[in-house]
């Protein structure tokens, strides 16, 4: 094997460390084999798979929409994200776009799972290097988020609320004001966190000058989000490739310059404002109107109508035993998820079945980064090194 | 609504002008445009894609492949770059036998390491030059592909 460093002159104390696939600062099943000299790290094999459920292979046997669950279960600390990015690709595919009422809720979806998102990854970030006092305002922040989730999607964690050509359903105007108020709030909150850390003598110790990536190095590993806006590459999907109407929104994409955990710390804590700041926006005009495409081959009609008329019930009972078709064709779509850039690319013969579905995890990419910001550091700071690409391995295994 | 972008049109033209003989096939669907390459011709074009300024490719998004049985040329590689100055991406795609062979890509792009890794662990397709191709998600005892079509899916 590749990785192996033999005992030699040049490194005659060293020692091997095997760390995961289960170890609370792994942030899942991510297993690593450390090579060491002392307390520094020589070199770091990652070993991936353990969560690896053949997803791809899966969805060339389902319908789109049966996928939809599937895609929950990627980034499960941002299923609402996922459930978009895979909605707008197969949108792609079909050539539609759903309503204004729609791209809209869908907004505050993927910004709402970003905010989520983010507060997971600050208190267990925090925790494996110490500071345990955030984890209990992120997660009771985080509790919050997920009161809303349900609130919308009747689900707190395998939301599929997406469908193709709309949502699973309406929002009520009562969660639109709940989420009012958390969006009001949630800037003051991220200010208290940041209170903890941003000038936190140790925290900054603990991530300057480590783990440093070069704008160079990301963009060859193809690492995106706020990874790579940490290293000063200002891109974002959702300015530089606008979908659901981001085009509409005033917002500003952070970005840092020392490319160390310190900086993709605070591009993530920044993002979180400007999420609410999105969401605040939207929330100020989310259209009336349909929240799905008016059409009976796609979209399942109202369960008022299958009841009583029979054209609507064909519709029901086709689009649920059989799906929709789709065109024979192959689209790339990507979407900014949490982590960054998450593509769908999907090669369809017609049918009601992708023939093959590929999905381009920000995770995946992210991760491959993990030995070489690693190499020559000390062993302590390769869990800050993980906590700071935030990778989730659902989603990078699959 | 801004007129929908035309992904890879450009860079494709140029690319047909400059390499005609490594051209098998250009095409587009969606507004995404598209070329098929000869295999052995890979590596010289992508360089070319990479460096040269009109161009400007600086990332390789992803490489993953997908299985035609009936073909002679049953396996199709799938390249995604994108250009971060010019805000555009474009698709290459090329045939190679049942293993392959296909050229690596990790003398140009770091991503195309771990991306070949896993198309070789999914479809058995060989990567020449790539330093180290074995599997990443499966098992190393495992012996089979799982995204090959003779891989039969669960239909219960």
């Amino acid at each position: 094997m590749r990785h192996s460093i033999e005992r030699s002159a040049e490194h005659p104390d060293v020692i091997t460390l095997n760390m995961g696939p289960s170890h609370p600062a792994t942030h899942g099943v991510l297993r690593l084999v450390v090579q060491l000299d002392g307390e520094q790290v020589l070199r770091t094999v990652p070993h991936l798979g353990y969560l690896h459920r053949g997803m791809e292979k899966i969805a060339e046997n389902r319908t789109y929409t049966q996928f939809i669950p599937y895609t929950d279960r990627q980034d499960y600390l941002a299923p609402l994200a996922s459930n978009v990015g895979f909605a707008l690709a197969v949108e792609d595919l079909l050539g539609i776009r759903v309503p204004p009422r729609a791209e809209v809720i869908r907004v505050l979806c993927c910004e709402l799972a970003r905010i989520g998102a983010h507060l997971l990854w600050l208190g267990t970030h925090a925790l494996d290097l110490g500071a345990a006092t955030v984890f209990f305002h992120t997660f009771r922040d985080r509790e919050w988020h997920y009161d809303l989730v349900e609130e919308l999607t009747g689900t707190r964690l395998t939301t599929s609320y997406t469908r193709v050509g709309g949502l699973a359903q309406d929002a009520s105007g009562d969660w639109l004001k709940h989420l009012r108020k958390f969006v009001d709030e949630f800037p003051r909150r991220v200010d208290q966190y940041e209170s903890l850390l941003t000038g936190n003598a140790i925290w900054k110790k603990r991530t300057q000058d480590v783990g440093v990536l070069s704008a160079t190095h990301a963009l060859a590993h193809g690492v995106t989000g706020p990874v790579l806006r940490a290293s000063g590459v200002e891109y974002d999907v959702r300015k530089a490739r606008p979908y659901s109407g981001y085009e509409n929104y005033q917002f500003d994409i952070p970005t840092g310059s020392a490319g160390d955990c310190y900086d993709r710390y605070l591009v993530r804590i920044e993002e979180m404002r400007q999420s609410a700041r999105i969401m605040d926006q939207a929330l100020r005009n989310v259209p009336d109107g349909p929240w799905h495409v008016d059409d009976p081959k796609i979209f399942l009609p109202p369960k008022k109508r299958v009841l009583t008329s029979m054209e609507e019930l064909i519709h029901q009972f086709m689009l649920v035993t059989e799906g929709f078709e789709c065109p024979s064709g192959e689209v790339y779509s990507s979407t900014e998820a949490p982590k960054g850039e998450l593509g769908y690319y999907i090669v369809s013969t017609g049918g009601r079945s992708p023939y093959r579905l590929r999905v381009r995890s920000p995770s995946f990419n992210n991760l491959s980064v993990l030995p070489r910001i690693c190499e020559g550091g000390l062993i302590a700071d390769v869990v800050a090194n993980i906590g700071s690409l935030d990778p989730v391995m659902g989603e990078v295994d699959r | 609504m801004a007129e929908p972008m035309q992904d890879g049109a450009a860079a494709a033209g140029r690319l047909q002008t400059r390499f005609p003989d490594a051209v098998v096939a250009a095409g587009s669907f969606r507004n995404q445009h598209w070329v098929e390459l000869r295999a052995e011709r890979l590596l010289e074009v992508c360089a070319w894609l990479r460096d040269d300024p009109e161009n400007d490719y600086v990332m390789l998004l992803d490489v993953t492949a997908a299985h035609w049985p009936d073909s002679a040329q049953p396996m199709e590689v799938i390249y995604h770059l994108y250009s971060l100055s010019r805000n555009d991406r474009l698709r290459l795609k090329l045939r190679a036998g049942d293993r392959g062979p296909v050229p690596s890509l990790t003398s140009l792009w770091e991503s195309a390491e771990w991306n070949e890794r896993e198309a070789y662990d999914m479809f058995g397709i060989v990567f020449e030059g790539h330093p180290d191709l074995r599997r990443i998600l499966m098992p190393d005892d495992y012996t089979d592909f799982p995204l090959r079509k003779e891989l039969p899916l669960y239909t219960g």
